[in-house]
């Protein structure tokens, strides 16, 4: 156990810190779900990749950086610190992009990666169907092979970002005779094909990025297929490892806002304000669950360094990131008092922040990437043993 | 950078869990509940055969020379096991606390006897009256005024209390300081104990790990088994995820009393503040454990002869062991909103050199 930065560490930490510094747009983009923050946002991921990282863990040839997790966390850690703007390809980039690393071919990889990398593509993920949640394996959208292509149809749903994406990564059953997680196939396809048709639907947020995608003969080149042809549910499992387990929600996101949340709580104090007390242990239990969050990843990491795999544990860091999230803006808003209502640049609003927009996001958490309780289910059936039925 | 343990740590974690099934078992632990001492002299002198009190104790005298790192996978099998022996105070505390002090004779005379089994030393905590062990020590570490004293123990007037834990033996004390005994004033007698504190803290919260452990295990042992409804109580949401709530508070402090070995370990700026978060996160999924695990045994699980309390008692004991969970908490928030304490996040760095 050494729990230092090495000499390179350190130099990798300082060039990110310097280049980040010196790069970081100083006025707060648009929101990437509206049409023109989401360009916005893609004018930042152009930059970040020209300078080398845009993702940084990537090997050199498929637009990354050829760095390993711990430097990807050392970068991330800047990030956050930097202030810089969310990644609008945050499904391409730390879900798709690992999953076509693990079992994409040769052609998939060098045709999807670099696009990826540098966000010319941009990805939303078709999980969700309107018969299938939580129960996803109830996939009902269909890809019936014709020739070398697939013919797709059905409909996904609850596709962040699918309002402007590009590209849309999804399970869909190739064999109409099967069910449950059989006879399924993951398969990649671009969203401006004929037969498809976007539907944005506005979210809690009074944005309208979401979407719901509706196929209709779409045909879609074999080619197109990640992995093996029904064996869709395996390829979606270790994309949701991903998803779950590290990329998707690195420690220094939550590290950043548990600094945030101290130092409102003492300028709160120091404002007279009067707080409920018990306020202070709530703002102390989130910086140490941020920092629980953060050593975990860490030891994440360090295993998979020594040729360990993300599994189902995974299940245990979404639940603990997805709550911290909601705990400490709740806490945030709390500290906040009479103001917690009012949208920033309301005329009484002061220094509020983004602490309402974060908790209306945070409250996605515990939904997205597979519920909690789906979790909860996992944890206690796959790694405790606990009886399914 | 590399959180991981070696191979020889977790070889040695797995050599004494493997020791504690054979040599603790439950039907021990019970035994010991019943005896006069509720200590065993046979037991820790095996115990001391595989090295165990002798594991922070430098091998120039008899010990194995290892650090907190190496220790703590120990603590957490020890908390396992539900073995209440003296490990926190003698091994954990008292002998890196004789191995730094300034009076060397002391070294000499006790580290040897502690490393083979010989010595026991109580510990009077800082936080608390109370002092364990005192009825089978050899030595007692006190403060008195503004040095701490290694008391003959025979020189130690105590007072037996009465715990809730029958594993748990408990008195407190009163001496007359003496010169001839005093091992450190001041700064160092400070930071002495300070280390002392934290070194307990420590060694509590990794065996609430264990204590929480055991627990999950007899939860999910049971409700597989018992049906209800016609089928394992275990299969209902209801009850599972109770469950897999504690196995996610045991895995986050997990980490933090890992994290929590390396600062004392390497005595880092920010080692008391860890400590604290290790032994919160610790001890509230111990107390998390206790009563989810009662609430999922039901009636069978309220009863003294269900063993489920055994893990109970030692739950609710480690808590207040070396600072409950209220005092940590307000040493943690002081050092964050008085900065009394240096704080820093791990890996998400304010500023760099």
């Amino acid at each position: 156990m050494d729990l230092t930065y090495n000499p390179q560490q350190d130099a990798f930490r300082k060039e990110a810190r310097a280049w980040l510094e010196a790069s970081v747009p100083p006025e707060k983009l648009p929101s990437f779900d509206t049409a023109e923050g989401f360009e916005a946002h893609r004018e930042w991921e152009k930059k970040l990749h020209a300078g080398g990282f845009a993702m940084v863990p990537w090997p050199v040839e498929y637009g990354g950086r050829g760095s390993d997790l711990l430097e990807w966390l050392i970068f991330e850690e800047e990030y956050y610190r930097a202030g810089a703007p969310g990644r609008v390809n945050q499904n391409g980039i730390f879900l798709l992009g690992p999953t076509i690393m693990e079992v994409g071919t040769p052609e998939q990889k060098a045709r999807f990666l670099p696009k990826m990398a540098s966000s010319e593509e941009v990805w939303a993920q078709g999980w969700s169907e309107p018969n299938a949640g939580s129960d996803m394996a109830n996939v009902q959208a269909t890809a019936i092979k014709d020739g070398d292509h697939f013919v797709l149809n059905g409909q996904k749903t609850w596709a962040s970002r699918g309002a402007f994406a590009h590209w849309l990564f999804g399970m869909f059953r190739s064999d109409p005779d099967s069910s449950r997680h059989k006879g399924l196939t993951f398969i990649l396809v671009p969203l401006d094909s004929p037969g498809i048709t976007v539907r944005p639907i506005e979210k809690l947020n009074n944005k309208k990025a979401f979407a719901e995608i509706f196929f209709d003969d779409v045909r879609v080149p074999i080619e197109h297929q990640l992995g093996e042809e029904g064996k869709g549910w395996d390829v979606a499992m270790a994309t949701a490892g991903f998803e779950r387990g590290l990329m998707l929600r690195s420690p220094a996101r939550f590290q950043d806002t548990a600094h945030k949340l101290v130092a409102l709580y003492k300028k709160t104090v120091a404002s007279g304000q009067p707080t409920a007390p018990g306020l202070r242990d709530d703002v102390a239990q989130c910086w140490m669950d941020a920092e629980a969050y953060a050593l975990n990843t860490y030891q994440t990491v360090s295993r998979l360094l020594a040729g360990g795999k993300i599994g189902a544990e995974a299940s245990l860091n979404k639940i603990f990131w997805s709550e911290l999230d909601t705990k400490m803006h709740r806490t945030a808003l709390a500290l906040l008092g009479y103001r917690a209502e009012l949208l920033p640049g309301s005329p009484a609003a002061g220094e509020i922040g983004e602490w309402l927009d974060g908790y209306i996001f945070a409250l996605a958490g515990p939904i997205y990437a597979g519920t909690n309780e789906i979790q909860r289910n996992i944890i206690a059936e796959r790694i405790l043993g606990m009886p399914r039925k | 950078m590399e959180f991981n343990f070696t191979e020889d740590q977790i070889l040695l974690r797995e050599t004494v869990r493997d020791f504690l099934t054979g040599e603790c078992s439950l039907d021990h632990v019970r035994a010991l509940w019943e005896s006069e001492s509720a200590r065993s002299p046979e037991f820790w002198q095996k115990f001391s055969e595989i090295g165990v009190p002798g594991l922070l104790i430098p091998e120039a005298f008899g010990g194995l020379g290892m650090t907190e790192i190496d220790f703590v996978g120990v603590m957490v099998e020890v908390g396992r096991a539900a073995l209440a022996e003296p490990v926190v105070s003698t091994a954990f505390v008292a002998a890196p606390l004789i191995r730094d002090c300034e009076d060397k004779a002391l070294a000499a005379l006790w580290l040897p006897k502690i490393a083979t089994g010989e010595a026991i030393v109580a510990v009077a905590q800082p936080t608390s009256p109370l002092v364990g062990d005192v009825h089978i020590a050899d030595l007692v570490i006190a403060r008195s005024g503004d040095s701490l004293y290694a008391i003959p123990a025979s020189e130690v007037t105590a007072t037996a209390q009465r715990s809730n834990d029958p594993s748990q033996k408990l008195s407190t004390i009163e001496f007359t300081p003496s010169s001839e005994w005093k091992i450190a004033s001041g700064e160092a007698a400070d930071r002495l104990e300070a280390m002392a504190l934290d070194r307990g803290a420590l060694a509590c919260a990794a065996q609430q790990l264990g204590a929480c452990d055991q627990l999950i295990t007899m939860s999910v042992e049971y409700t597989s088994q018992r049906k209800q409804f016609g089928v394992p109580i275990g299969s209902f949401q209801a009850v599972k995820h109770q469950v897999a709530n504690l196995k996610v508070a045991l895995e986050y402090a997990r980490s933090h009393v890992e994290r929590a070995a390396h600062s004392v370990a390497i005595d880092a700026p920010t080692r008391s503040v860890d400590v604290s978060m290790a032994k919160i996160s610790a001890g509230e999924a111990a107390l998390k454990a206790a009563e989810t695990s009662l609430q999922v045994h039901g009636a069978i699980g309220y009863t003294w002869e269900q063993d489920l309390h055994v893990w109970m008692r030692r739950a609710w004991t480690l808590d207040l062991a070396w600072g409950e969970t209220a005092w940590h908490r307000a040493r943690l928030s002081s050092a964050l909103f008085e900065d009394t304490l240096p704080t820093e996040n791990f890996g998400y760095v304010p500023s760099l050199a």
